[in-house]
């Protein structure tokens, strides 16, 4: 069954707290938009694996291709007070 | 340890990873690249006038499998500079975009276009221009 962009998204949500996270893709091609705390104090690469790391082996196999932008999300003005 | 089978495919690429000061693991060749990451990150690294070694992992599964065990990283294509996996097309792409790159593979940036200035300090144009030809 080939992946929807809804089951990435739900995935990536849910394998790195608080994340908010946009995917977009044809069920073989995704496009991850990821915004999370955890990525920072992270260099880009480890940034990139956290994602990875939520599919494993799917990626490259039954998640043809996984595009990501990691972001660091900046505190709300709220926190930045 | 002494039991470990010999790898001979492993021991290749990380030899090669190790002799080659930029290379580039991707699908197909520069000349003729076979996927649109490894096109993209090809063009990014030419147009910067970067040397590199590239490596086809296409021809033979085992080079990916042993590639992606060594750098624990999934996709394709693979930068490495200096013995160090650098990204794949985003972050090769992103780090293209900042400047970053130039950096880390050791290229003088082109001169870079004179800043903008910034809007909030920017002084309208000074109206004594001579322009009553």
């Amino acid at each position: 069954m080939s992946a929807t962009p809804q089951e990435l998204k739900e995935r990536i949500e849910a394998g790195i707290p608080g994340s908010v996270v946009e995917v977009t893709g044809d069920g073989h091609h995704f496009n991850a938009v990821v915004s999370a705390p955890a990525f920072a104090g992270l260099n880009r690469i480890a940034q990139h694996r956290l994602v990875y790391d939520v599919f494993g082996a799917e990626v490259g196999d039954r998640i043809h291709a996984l595009s990501i932008q990691t972001i660091i999300p900046s505190p709300t003005p709220e926190e930045a007070r | 340890m002494s039991d470990q089978p010999s790898n001979p495919m492993r021991d290749a690429i990380q030899e090669a990873i190790g002799e080659n000061p930029v290379i580039l693991f991707m699908k197909g060749n520069p000349d003729a690249p076979a996927c649109g990451f490894s096109a993209r990150t090809v063009a990014i690294l030419q147009s910067m006038g970067a040397r590199f070694a590239a490596v086809d992992i296409l021809p033979d599964p085992r080079i990916r499998q042993e590639l992606s065990a060594i750098s624990n990283w999934p996709t394709i294509p693979q930068l490495f500079v200096g013995g160090e996996l650098i990204g794949g097309c985003d972050i090769v792409s992103e780090m293209y975009e900042s400047g970053e790159l130039f950096e880390t593979l050791g290229i003088k940036a082109p001169v870079a276009e004179p800043e903008p200035v910034a809007a909030t300090t920017a002084r309208p144009a000074p109206l004594s221009i001579e322009n009553r030809l």
